[in-house]
């Protein structure tokens, strides 16, 4: 039998490692197994055009969301619709769902994340995450104009979510335990005004404030916030951060503690056949510093796929492994109303904050195109602009070679 | 090599002209612009910009 890459995890991670895998010379079998029924396709549209969209089944909606399929892929052995629940590094053996046993040379791990829930259990019905095509044609179906929506987390996905929902005509509320939306990344006064420019078209905000029941028989009805506040709603959406997919790696003794922690060049320690990609691998990126780190932007599995490919065909072609430092620069976007918000480099790791273009003082101010720089010392560690996507190659560079890299 | 970009799905992100600057740019409106039939050498960079567009708006055909 031909020697096997296995990659557990059939997103965008899973397709670019296979992809790159074969760019990097290895031309042995490659099997693919992922949880959900679907071929790799982007997950960004989830929360913007699909939740605005006509599609109402999840193939439907898959159809327009697929990536292209190189043909370097042709002969790939896909394995939908079957998690991984167990890998024995020793024997070098991914345990599938049904029970089949597959056999590995090299193993990439691109698993990636699940969204976390509410601690409540009850009521079961009228409750959403947003994570795969599944969730967002479920969720469609449910924000009907006039529709009470309760967003769960202030984050990208929940402002996202909660623009298009109020686009869509239901009544919007977000709960946050922080003071400021999207605060984290984006800094407080940036995110007070995107927060603004919601409360402009009827989104309302519970800050400070974290869920403390849910309230109905079947189906949710009411949520109650930990000051007693009680907010109707028909429907309730969880956007509280996630999980990374590594329970099918308990006992193999990998460090699990955030995703799966591994080197700059993705291998995981000791096992060099064992290399991570996408937002389950933990990598300390030199740009910044030497904290090993998730990173779930949407650029990573492509950046670290190529890196975790080469690592491992090398490995495989008994070459040796070139350690040339791996620095990506994250980057990632997001859509609410009118604004187009980019982010280059990694503005949650600064202490102060400069307008470097436009201005930065009222709701309104945004529309017209703003570049807010993100400082840790002397470094420029990141740029988010808002509606200035024409100049987002010259931010980009501006923080390309702002953040020292150690030679 | 011919670059087709489909402007029903393009939103200006501009990831393809960091990716391959010497294919794409953006023009003085601020809208993007590509070479339709780019040089050989710049494949890598065409096939890295079609592969971190957000919308998936680039295709290439041989």
């Amino acid at each position: 039998m031909s020697r096997q890459v296995v990659i557990v995890g059939a997103s965008m991670g899973g397709l670019r490692a296979a992809e790159q895998l074969r760019a990097a010379g290895w031309d042995g079998g490659i099997t693919v197994v992922g949880a959900e029924p679907h071929l790799p396709y982007n997950r960004p549209p989830l929360s913007k055009e699909v939740l605005a969209g006509q599609a109402t089944d999840p193939a439907e909606a898959h159809a327009a969301l697929a990536f292209r399929r190189r043909a370097s892929l042709d002969d790939v052995d896909w394995r939908l619709g079957v998690p991984a629940v167990s890998a024995d590094l020793e024997r070098r053996a991914v345990g599938l769902a049904d029970g089949t046993t597959l056999s590995y040379d090299g193993l990439v791990v691109a698993s990636g994340l699940r969204p976390r829930r509410l601690p409540m259990p009850e009521p079961s019905r009228g409750r959403h995450v947003l994570r795969t095509v599944g969730d967002a044609v479920g969720l469609r179906a449910e924000l009907t104009p006039g529709a009470r929506v309760v967003v769960v987390g202030a984050g990208f996905i929940g402002c996202e979510v909660a623009a298009t929902a109020r686009r869509l005509g239901c009544d919007v509320t977000v709960v946050e335990p922080a003071g400021v939306p999207m605060g984290r990344v984006l800094g407080d006064e940036l995110g007070l005004l995107v927060q603004g420019r919601h409360e402009a078209e009827g989104v309302r905000f519970r800050l400070g404030r974290v869920v403390a029941a849910l309230h109905g028989g079947e189906r949710v009805t009411d949520v109650e916030l930990d000051d007693g506040t009680v907010l109707r709603a028909s429907v309730v959406v969880e956007a509280v951060g996630s999980y990374a997919n590594v329970e099918w790696l308990q006992g193999t003794g990998l460090d699990l503690s955030d995703g799966l922690l591994c080197d700059n060049l993705m291998r995981v320690e000791g096992r060099p056949d064992v290399v991570a990609v996408g937002d389950v691998a933990r990598f300390p990126n030199p740009r910044f510093d030497t904290t090993a780190r998730r990173v779930e932007h949407w650029c990573m599995p492509t950046e670290t796929a190529r890196r975790a490919a080469r690592t491992l065909a090398a490995h495989l072609a008994a070459e040796t492994v070139d350690e040339q430092q791996f620095t990506p620069l994250p980057t990632f976007w997001s859509d609410q109303f009118d604004l187009r918000l980019q982010s280059f480099g990694a503005p949650a790791l600064a202490d102060r904050v400069e307008v470097l273009e436009g201005v930065l003082s009222a709701p309104s101010d945004l529309a017209k195109g703003v570049a807010v720089g993100y400082r840790r010392g002397a470094a420029l560690v990141g740029v988010v602009t808002v509606n200035l996507p024409a100049r987002s190659p010259h931010y980009r560079k501006l923080v390309d070679t702002g953040v020292a890299v150690p030679a | 090599m011919k670059i087709c970009v489909d402007l029903n799905k393009c939103q200006d992100h501009g990831q393809c002209v960091i990716a391959a600057p010497d294919a794409f740019a953006f023009g003085d409106d601020g809208k993007l612009t590509w070479v339709t039939e780019p040089d050989e050498r710049l494949r890598q960079d065409v096939e890295d910009a079609a592969d971190v567009c957000p919308e998936q708006a680039i295709t290439l055909e041989d």
